[in-house]
């Protein structure tokens, strides 16, 4: 479903990864290991498509990702309900979904809270449920579990099971133990050697 | 679309949004006026026009650098960029939810500022058919301009220097509209080119914007 073809990462001009090749079947999970600055949130990024691949190609069917980074896109003015009902309408998702997306983050009893009460852990089940929210097949996560509790990691595998189990993919960079079948990569594996310096913007082309 | 700019008119109506500031600031502004310059009504009805529209550019001015900032800052705007719609779709949404909170409670205002000012009978009308017509270009383009500068440090500034040359075009016919009504001279033909100021970037600017904010968000 998703196929990394011998891609190479880039970050402010500077080559990070290269040569990593991939292809993820239904039902399959990658974690990404790597100290901090091996380029996992640029590879997760490039992956999105908020970023150009400095080499290399992606293929995966259109508009069948989402993704999550350390922000959580909440605005906390919002209820917590009203946050999820304007993702849902972007993502094109029908009100049963919010309550599907609550109901698996444990976040129904907060509902009408103003998001901006939210503790940090909340918070990002509240972010982690835009996921269900959306619906799609490949999730791209990137430290899902930051400043989540004990019960709501347990929440999220149970999550990240199921939605592997009803064939979707997923890809998480994350230093702590998930989903028991996931396949392991270490970016330090793929450490770009020669420092190319390139003008990402200049090159072009969409994204 | 319709879902973000419903969000956006409601994040500016809540406590915090912004809502209320252009209002309040153009207010103010059009106040100070007459102690700048002298209560003498005649005087003040020869720039009563002139002040109303430049109190208008300065005021949308205001909330643009919330306009991408707020959505780049906790992370919306990434996932915006992947969503399901076109992402010149929701610079046109978003600059449609600026218009809604900030330049149409400008030009609703406008008339009853224009008789503090001594604004000639004649103008009045064609003040807000003028601010009306004008006005969806200062928002289109503020979002053009926002777009450029979003993730900037200190962008506002930029942002101002940016966005404020690009408005002449628009108030030089606005003014021209509301300068013939009070003469009593025909309005048709730089009312037209007005509309065809805002329609032009209306049309071309979402798409421009949407290509700054893909470099940005890079």
């Amino acid at each position: 479903m998703l196929k990394l073809h011998n891609l190479a990462v880039a970050r402010g001009g500077r080559r990070l990864i290269q040569g990593l090749s991939l292809h993820l079947a239904a039902g399959q999970a990658v974690i990404l290991h790597g100290p901090n600055g091996s380029g996992k949130t640029s590879l997760l990024r490039t992956i999105a498509g908020l970023q150009l691949p400095a080499g290399g190609r992606i293929e995966m069917p259109e508009d069948s990702l989402v993704f999550s980074t350390h922000l959580d896109a909440i605005k906390a003015q919002l209820s917590v309900q009203e946050n999820l009902a304007f993702w849902a309408a972007i993502y094109g998702q029908d009100t049963a979904r919010i309550d599907l997306a609550m109901a698996a983050f444990n976040i129904e009893n907060l509902a009408d809270r103003a998001a901006a009460t939210l503790s940090a852990g909340q918070k990002r089940r509240l972010g982690l449920a835009r996921l269900i929210l959306a619906n799609r097949a490949i999730w791209i996560l990137d430290e899902p579990t930051v400043s989540l509790d004990r019960a709501s990691v347990a929440l999220f595998d149970a999550a990240l099971l199921a939605h592997l189990g009803g064939g979707g993919v997923a890809m998480i960079a994350t230093h702590i133990d998930l989903v028991q079948q996931a396949k392991i990569i270490d970016l330090q594996d793929f450490t770009a050697t020669e420092a190319g310096a390139q003008d990402l913007f200049l090159q072009g082309g969409r994204l | 679309m319709k879902a973000l700019l419903l969000r956006d008119i409601q994040l500016a109506m809540r406590a915090g949004g912004g809502f209320g500031l252009a209002l309040a600031f153009y207010l103010v502004l059009v106040v100070l006026v007459p102690f700048g310059l002298g209560s003498a009504p005649a005087q003040l009805a020869s720039v009563a026009a002139g002040i109303l529209w430049i109190g208008v550019l300065l005021a949308c001015l205001l909330s643009l650098d919330r306009l991408f900032q707020l959505d780049f800052e906790d992370g919306a705007l990434d996932h915006l960029a992947l969503a399901p719609m076109p992402l010149a779709g929701v610079v046109l949404a978003k600059a449609a939810a600026h218009w809604v909170t900030t330049a149409l409670p400008l030009i609703v205002v406008a008339p009853l500022l224009g008789a503090l000012l001594n604004l000639p009978t004649g103008g009045y009308f064609w003040l807000v058919v003028s601010l009306a017509v004008g006005s969806p270009s200062l928002s289109i383009i503020g979002a053009f301009g926002a777009a450029l500068c979003v993730g900037l440090k200190r962008g506002s500034l930029l942002l101002s220097l940016l966005v404020l040359p690009l408005y002449v075009p628009t108030l030089i016919f606005g003014m021209e509209v509301v300068r013939r009504g009070i003469t009593g001279q025909e309005t048709a033909a730089p009312l037209a080119l007005l509309a065809a100021i805002s329609l032009g970037c209306i049309a071309i600017l979402p798409f421009a914007a949407a290509q700054a904010l893909r470099a940005n968000l890079r």
